[in-house]
């Protein structure tokens, strides 16, 4: 044993391989914390945020609100069903048209449209909305989500590839417009 | 020979010495008590878990494309495929529910004060997990259910300021609920949270091992950290007993009748699920959680939505801390639940609240039926001896949906007031005025209902009293007007 004062040969050759050790680990963390960030990274919004086609404007009725689905643009071999999403359609009269995602603004359950008494009811905790998407009543703070839309060709266009959640980039209805 | 063969391996193992020692280590008699039965039996349940994942796994594709259809095969194809899912369900229950009256027995009997305080903490870390192996779990199970529920999940998280939106991405591994959300709920589900579990099991039985079962609580008997240890150690000389066989038969008792509740159940009520396919675009789903989140469910109706965010975020940091805190802030002191008013108060309103939100998400009285307007008819009392104007108003208010919130003969939705006796509530005017405007959590109607139908439905709704009671009426209208009595007051 040596003195405790003066580093030993061993203990210094021991610190060296901790700081080796922590070295190699430091080098490695860089990919591995790449890899489980790269959900988050923006590398593959070109993708997902990429325009998808819901059909041409004559499937959708002056003054109706009708049930469409899309596939996502950014598709994994693994995804199965879980890409293709649903949304609600408004065509306001011509080129005037409204995309609501069909998650509840409150909780992201499914709302359902109910042409008769103009109202989309969520079944989860019962917030309901008028048909422009404004809020009507129950726990959701604001209206649906709407999706970036555009006619393009005779083609409505929206802008889709991310789950509609309260601080997602997309506009719930009664804050702001984000596409004419 | 046998025992030839044993000296073989412990000449090499060494192991039976120490196993001997844990085995015969000395236990308060107090504590040989049927109370001390819970932490044997989640043990025993988790091995159960264990082996029969490792079961599952042998069919079970976690792709987001054919989790589905490997379930069905599971429950269909494969034989007793569906006893194992069975079992690996309500083992999942058994779980939860065995892990949850452990905890309440070692409060209530003082067992995480000095010096088992970090049994105690570890212990907090093992029921969070147990309950992360639940909703992993749920999620496995990839159905409509699971996949609206990551949605409600998803929701929660993007409200966190700030890093929102990136942790919803991190959650669901991109941009939507897709085949990459369940390959990291499987990672999570099967390798990170299992792991860990066995690694913080074995620190907590270390810990039993090492600081001796809880003695039973005596009222009086207080603990002080200068005394306890040597008292203990008294204690378990003067009147202890070897933990095999003294104690440990109980242990056995109890954990062979949980495996066979576990397997009854499977038998008799067969596995959970699953429920529609994942499919997105099938939108006629009411999705509800498991039973154990069910309280949840009921909370996040019932909450004033300024309320929510603030009580989602920050409740379970502070129900976490109290729960870590706790043996720091009541360390020392009385041990028995007779000394201790507040603690049993404390776990009784616990218990009943959790079960009062349970027992009402189980009919979620405030979700619309969605429904109701088409499946439910006005029932025939209602409509007898009515006017042509107000049997229309009936036809306005089946029409409108007014039924999948409000009920008439106790069938339609609990979303809003029953109508039944409406009319005794609410003047004329009144009636219009809410039905047109809305208000206390109705929509507005106004814009979807021409004035004729809007007559035509209060005329009905003016109807809704019972026999032997007037409707409602604005006295001062008549006299300001003269024309008498409302014509409405009818039979």
């Amino acid at each position: 044993m040596s003195n405790e004062s003066t580093l030993s040969r061993r203990g210094f050759l021991v610190k060296l391989g901790i700081l080796f050790n922590g070295l190699v680990a430091a080098a490695l963390a860089v990919p591995i914390v790449g890899y489980i960030l790269s959900a988050i990274t923006r590398r593959r919004e070109v993708s997902y945020l990429s325009w998808v086609s819901l059909g041409p404007v004559s499937d959708f009725p002056e003054g109706e609100t009708r049930l469409a689905s899309f596939r996502n643009p950014d598709v994994m071999p693994t995804d199965g069903k879980t890409v293709d999403t649903a949304c609600w359609v408004r065509r306001i009269a011509g080129d005037q048209f409204q995309v609501f995602a069909v998650n509840c603004m409150h909780l992201g359950c499914p709302v359902r449209w109910f042409p008769q008494s103009a109202l989309f009811m969520c079944p989860c905790h019962g917030g309901a909305y008028y048909r422009d998407g404004s809020r009507a009543s129950g726990p959701p703070l604001r209206g649906l989500f709407e999706y970036p839309r555009k006619v393009l060709n005779g083609v409505v266009m929206i802008q889709a590839g991310v789950l509609p959640t309260p601080s997602a980039s997309l506009a719930p209805v009664g804050k702001k417009s984000s596409c004419a | 020979m046998i025992s030839q063969i044993g000296d073989w391996f412990d000449q090499r193992l060494q192991l039976a010495a120490p196993i001997r020692q844990v085995a015969e280590h000395p236990v308060p008699r107090s504590a040989a008590s049927w109370w001390y039965v819970f932490g044997t039996a989640a043990l025993t349940v988790f091995i159960l878990q264990i082996v029969t994942g490792i079961l599952l796994a042998l069919i079970y594709v976690p792709s987001g494309a054919e989790a589905w259809s490997s379930l069905q095969a599971l429950n269909h194809d494969v034989t007793l495929g569906w006893f194992i899912r069975a079992m690996h369900g309500w083992g999942s229950n058994f779980m939860v529910a065995i892990v949850l009256i452990h905890m309440v027995q070692v409060f209530l009997f003082g067992a995480y004060k000095f010096p088992r305080e970090l049994t105690w903490i570890v212990g907090v870390f093992l029921l969070l997990m147990t309950l992360g192996m639940a909703f992993s779990g749920q999620v496995l199970r990839f159905d409509q259910d699971a996949y609206w529920g990551l949605g409600i999940g998803a929701s929660i998280l993007s409200r966190v300021p700030l890093i929102g939106p990136a942790l919803v991405k991190l959650m669901l591994g991109g941009p939507i609920i897709a085949g990459a959300t369940l390959s990291r709920f499987f990672a999570l589900h099967v390798f990170v949270i299992p792991g860990l579990l066995i690694g913080f099991v074995s620190v907590h039985l270390l810990m039993v091992l090492k600081l001796g079962i809880n003695d039973w609580p005596m009222p009086g008997r207080v603990v002080k950290r200068a005394t306890y240890l040597s008292e203990y150690h008294a204690l378990t000389k003067r009147d202890g007993a070897p933990f095999v066989p003294y104690a440990v038969w109980k242990d056995m008792f109890f954990a062979a009748f949980v495996l066979l509740a576990v397997g009854a159940c499977a038998l008799y009520f067969g596995p959970f699920g699953p429920t529609g396919r994942p499919d997105p675009t099938i939108i006629q789903t009411v999705p509800k959680p498991d039973y154990f989140f069910l309280w949840l469910y009921a909370l996040l109706s019932l909450l004033p939505p300024s309320l929510e965010t603030p009580v989602l975020l920050i409740g379970p940091v502070v129900v976490i801390l109290l729960l870590l805190l706790l043996p720091f802030l009541s360390g020392e002191g009385e041990k028995s639940w007779r000394r201790r008013p507040i603690a049993v108060l404390t776990v009784l309103l616990i218990a009943i609240m959790l079960g009062t939100f349970t027992h009402l998400a189980e009919f979620a009285p405030w979700s619309p039926h969605m429904n109701a307007w088409s499946a439910d008819p006005v029932p025939e009392q209602f409509l007898r001896g009515t006017t042509a104007l107000e049997r229309r108003g009936a036809l306005v208010f089946q029409a409108k949906q007014c039924r999948n919130c409000h009920s008439l003969g106790e069938r339609g939705g609990q979303r809003g007031p029953a109508l039944d006796s409406v009319a005794v509530r609410l003047t004329q005017d009144q009636l219009i005025r809410q039905v047109i405007q809305g208000g206390g959590n109705m929509p507005a109607y106004g814009k979807n209902l021409s004035p004729a139908e809007t007559t035509a439905l209060v005329a009905f709704l003016r109807t809704l009293h019972p026999a032997g009671q007037a409707a409602a009426r604005d006295a001062s209208r008549e006299i300001v007007l003269g024309d008498g009595p409302e014509k409405a007051t009818q039979p």
